[in-house]
């Protein structure tokens, strides 16, 4: 593990201002940037621990811990709102369980043919309770 | 006939699109993936010899290949009244071009404005930004082409050109489509704007949400690299917050830190970007260039528009509507054609009840203002903004005290914490809005104690609440650093005047 680590950040050794890239790479490559992950980033780029932490701990994407579990993002913005999402999250969360994550996210850009859901790279538009709630059980 | 073109936009590839493709080539039939038109609701829209079929699920391929599903097909696609009634410049390829080839690009025109500012000189470039009165389609409506040249004439060996396609406000998809449908039309703008304001490096700072967007931009720099050299550019992924489309607080996290807000002064055009002269303009602004600097470009786009909104603006329709996507218009549509002829009424068949324009920043507007005319200074006259140019339709069955307290929640989860109005005031006014909808609240165990001198005992009326919450906007709107806590008192306070019944209050409680 220390090995990609180091692989990482010498990966974007030629970009200006490249802690987002390479968390961004330990969290899709690692999944969960750690105190202990923290503290080598910033020794490897001459930053502070405090520096790195201040970075992770400020954006929704990075991770402090790692979770094994499915995620299913689901807008929740004003246009999925005006399209019925909030009914649907009773469901949904019932569908969920202890066994999938579901988070929440403002706005996947597919306003006008929500409501949205995203798994990965996949998107998935114009979702009822039914076609929601078999996304999630099937996560 | 056996060329079917179809979108590889992400909303077309959401509602089903890639079962759609393989159903017609396994009849053997070549599909072209082409940007959207967007007409969102008929997506997957098939198109043969420009005729038009949508939406179309998979289990419908057969019969289009014979020229059948009558019930599906709109006919000629261009010839449609979503498309045919508006004035495309910016959106002039989608649906007529490959995304990723450069061959159609070409042949659509691209590279002209490109060719012609290397041609005047940069002088001539920001003369003719100038004399187009391009205002910045992120939200602000600043003059793009003084932004441009107080970097040019500002003092440093290295520029940038930032383009923010930080796109999260809800209700709006403008950016993503331009890079996911005309990302070299993207590229062609922050070219000539390197060329104009003696830039090398430009970063797209593009949200983490947006991965088919991210996928695209990357290609498309590829391929055009050669093309803008020596200009360089390259797309950096947000990490899933809303601030960050603030740009000071984007230069923070294209910098590598958190995305904190910065006082201005210093103007990111003198100290922006690692504390060098930089353009920070929305996706919009950047697409709108190479249009303008074609010959005679200047001049028609300034001839457009109404007041001191020139041009075109490209509206999203979201929400719950019939007909949502994409409507590049001029300034000057009223939100009732929006909504009632363009957009064709809710999809849920109710009555419309309020529209948000301009994201979760933007007010609530009544049905009565409907007839206000799209345009900055309009909208600002009516406290409300144009923002990105979304708009969100919501039906009669809307809360709008739930969505005055979604306002205050989104900005507390939101903020970048930096200043005090946003970072508190939001969580304040989410408890104040609880408080009137419970009705007031009794003094807790606290608060009765003997020693606890200077706490008001008397009882809050409704009236006194509501004047809390006036007073708590004000300080947001006039205390915050940036748009976020400044604006987020515009859907509030805008649910509280037009629907004070929402809130449990009278007419008379709520001062105009």
């Amino acid at each position: 593990m220390s090995i990609s680590l180091e692989a990482i950040v010498a990966r974007h050794a030629d970009r200006d201002g490249p802690l987002l890239p390479i968390l961004h790479d330990v969290q899709a490559e690692i999944g969960a940037i750690d105190a202990g992950t923290e503290t080598r980033i910033a020794h490897l780029l001459n930053l502070t621990r405090a520096e790195v932490h201040g970075v992770v701990s400020f954006y929704h994407d990075f991770k402090a811990q790692a979770d094994p579990r499915p995620v299913v993002h689901i807008c929740r913005a004003e246009a999925c709102q005006a399209r019925g999402i909030e009914a649907m999250m009773p469901a949904v969360a019932a569908a969920a369980g202890d066994r999938v994550r579901v988070e929440t996210v403002y706005c996947l850009g597919l306003c006008s043919v929500g409501p949205n859901a995203r798994i990965g790279d996949d998107l998935h538009a114009r979702l009822d309770e039914g076609a929601l709630t078999k996304l999630v059980e099937r996560a | 006939m056996t060329t079917v073109r179809i979108s590889d936009d992400a909303v077309t590839r959401a509602c089903g699109a890639d079962k759609v493709v393989s159903a017609f080539e396994k009849l053997g039939w070549t599909v072209e993936r082409v940007s959207s038109w967007g007409m969102h609701w008929l997506e997957p829209l098939v198109e043969v010899n420009g005729v038009g079929w949508g939406p179309v699920t998979a289990d419908r391929v057969a019969e289009i290949a014979e020229g059948k599903a009558d019930d599906l097909c709109i006919g000629p696609v261009a010839a449609h009244p979503f498309i045919a009634s508006q004035q495309r410049l910016t959106f002039a390829r989608a649906g007529k071009t490959r995304p990723l080839s450069l061959d159609d690009y070409a042949a659509t025109g691209g590279w002209a404005g490109l060719d012609r500012a290397r041609a005047i000189g940069g002088e001539r470039v920001l003369a003719e930004m100038i004399q187009s009165g391009l205002r910045g389609r992120g939200g602000a409506g600043f003059p793009a082409g003084i932004k441009w040249q107080t970097v040019a004439k500002a003092s440093g060996e290295r520029k940038y050109v930032v383009c923010n396609a930080d796109e999260g406000d809800s209700g709006t998809f403008a950016d993503r489509m331009v890079m996911e449908g005309d990302p070299f039309a993207l590229i062609e703008g922050m070219a000539i704007c390197a060329h104009a304001v003696g830039a090398g490096q430009g970063y797209v700072y593009l949200r983490s949400e947006y991965p088919d967007a991210i996928a695209k931009m990357n290609a498309a720099i590829d391929l055009a690299a050669d093309r803008i050299a020596p200009f360089r550019m390259e797309v950096r992924v947000g990490a899933g917050a809303y601030v960050c489309g603030e740009e000071t607080s984007l230069l923070n996290s294209l910098e590598g830190k958190r995305g904190e807000v910065r006082a201005k002064p210093p103007l990111p055009a003198l100290q922006g970007l690692f504390g060098c002269p930089t353009v920070v303009n929305n996706v919009l602004t950047l697409a709108a260039v190479p249009h303008i600097l074609t010959d005679g470009g200047a001049e028609a786009y300034e001839n457009l528009g109404m007041g001191r909104s020139k041009g075109t603006m490209p509206i999203q329709i979201a929400g719950n509507v019939k007909q949502g996507g994409l409507y590049e218009t001029a300034f000057g549509v009223t939100l009732r054609e929006l909504v009632y002829d363009i957009a064709g009424g809710t999809a849920s068949g109710r009555p419309a009840k309020a529209v948000q324009v301009g994201g979760p920043l933007g007010a609530y507007i009544h049905p009565d203002q409907f007839d206000i005319a799209f345009d900055y200074e309009a909208y600002t006259a009516a406290n409300a903004l144009i923002g990105h140019g979304g708009i969100v339709v919501f039906d009669d069955t809307a809360d709008m005290a739930a969505l005055a307290r979604f306002a205050m929640t989104f900005c507390a989860a939101e903020s970048c914490g930096k200043c005090t109005p946003c970072r508190i005031g939001s969580v304040r006014g989410m408890e104040i809005i609880e408080r009137i909808l419970a009705g007031g609240r009794k003094a807790d165990a606290v608060e009765v104690l003997p020693q606890m001198h200077n706490v008001r005992d008397a009882e809050r009326s409704l009236e006194e609440q509501v004047a809390l919450l006036e007073d708590l906007c004000e300080t947001m709107k006039f205390g915050s650093l940036c748009a976020l806590g400044g604006f987020t008192p515009y859907p509030v306070l805008s649910a509280l005047r037009h629907w004070p019944e929402d809130f449990g209050l009278t007419k008379q409680a709520v001062p105009a």
